[in-house]
């Protein structure tokens, strides 16, 4: 059951793919995210996005700014100012 | 008629100016690759913060709406946002942005409101600043920047929210050109604030899904307004730099094509002068040769 999680920023869309679960930093408190979630929208404080691909591995972090988070029928759409790494 | 001398240094110095223009063209052409493939990259960001602003749109009630979104209640003074590129070649392109500004500042100064200018790049300047003396409130430099990126949106953006917070001015209109393709670019006015309300794709529309909001959804368009429009003046931007390029590749290839008609009909007049000198030498030579 992957969950269809994409990052974009203005600049370019920096990832589309499917993964086990997203680690968002909302403003009200980090939420993760699997697949089937329903519908959301969150507006991220800056800090660390983490992935995690399959059941148990060890997150990758993405760090982004300015960012916004929305799940819906298409997965998980993370929009951020700027990201770094 | 001129001197063979003289038309041999003309045609050289056409010569010269279409090489210049024949370089000029081709690295309008590079660039105009990479503008193009920069601005679709900011394609996929820009239609995600649409839907998710018009989908927030319906979801507000009007009188808890930010500032930003329902405007200061007037419709008395006017900002332009006027966007032009810093270096010109690039035929009409600047002027067709300044044009479309000035006929709509004119227009709205005739319904008796009064207009300000706020320029990004500097080839708008002096065309504006002659029609409206005295107008030009601001003016973003962009001579040290080589491509259009996002923290110059953020800085023009914030800058006009500080003005729109401080009650400079109540509606801002921005002016570019928007880029259909090589030969053809538009000059764009649109208004960016108060923001316009998105046009809702029909096939984006609400699975009629219940979302939840955190915190909720005043707090999220409170936040996203300003982040709409530093995407829509990046757009702007990108678009502009797309077009300029598209136009100059355009007006330079136009510039090489005349100069080269330019050579061709000097070097027949100078080889109808050469032709001429020589007949004449000749006749000298014949005639002076009969009398003998």
């Amino acid at each position: 059951m992957p969950l269809h999680f994409e990052l974009v920023t203005p600049a370019a869309l920096v990832r589309s793919e499917d993964v086990h679960m997203v680690i968002v930093p909302g403003v009200d408190g980090e939420f993760g995210v699997l697949e089937g979630h329903a519908p959301f929208m969150s507006t991220i404080r800056d800090g660390n996005v983490q992935i995690v691909r399959t059941p148990g591995a060890t997150p990758e972090n993405i760090a982004v700014r300015g960012g916004f988070a929305e799940v819906g029928d298409g997965g998980l759409n993370v929009l951020a100012e700027h990201v770094e790494g | 008629m001129a001197s063979l001398k003289e038309l041999k240094g003309r045609i050289n110095s056409v010569k010269s100016t279409q090489k210049i223009t024949k370089a000029k063209q081709m690295v309008a052409a590079a660039k105009l690759r990479k503008a193009q493939a920069a601005a679709e990259a900011a394609r996929p960001y820009a239609s995600r913060l649409a839907k998710v602003m018009a989908s927030l749109w319906s979801k507000v009630s009007g009188d808890s709406a930010p500032l930003l979104l329902s405007g200061t209640g007037e419709d008395r003074r006017h900002l332009m946002v006027v966007a032009n590129s810093d270096k010109g070649l690039a035929g009409a392109f600047n002027s067709n942005i300044v044009r479309a500004a000035l006929s709509h500042a004119r227009r709205l100064e005739s319904e008796g409101k009064s207009v300000e200018f706020y320029l990004i790049g500097k080839k708008g300047r002096a065309p504006i600043k002659r029609a409206f003396p005295g107008q030009v409130k601001n003016e973003f430099d962009t001579t040290e920047v080589r491509e259009p990126g996002y923290g110059e949106a953020e800085r023009i953006a914030s800058e006009l929210i500080d003005m729109f917070n401080a009650g400079k001015f109540d509606v801002a209109h921005l002016y570019f050109s928007t880029f259909k393709s090589a030969l053809t670019q538009e000059p764009t006015g649109q208004q960016i604030i108060p923001v316009p309300t998105p046009e809702l794709d029909p096939s984006v529309r609400d699975s009629g899904a219940v979302v939840d909001y955190e915190p909720d959804e005043e707090a999220i368009l409170e936040e996203l307004l300003p982040r709409y429009l530093k995407t829509q003046i990046f757009g702007a931007l990108l678009e502009n730099n797309a077009s300029e390029q598209g136009a100059s590749m355009t007006a330079m290839d136009n510039a090489t094509r005349n100069a080269g008609d330019l050579i061709d009909d000097l070097t027949i007049q100078y080889n109808r002068s050469r032709q001429a000198a020589i007949t004449t030498e000749l006749i000298e030579i014949i005639a002076g040769a009969e009398a003998l």
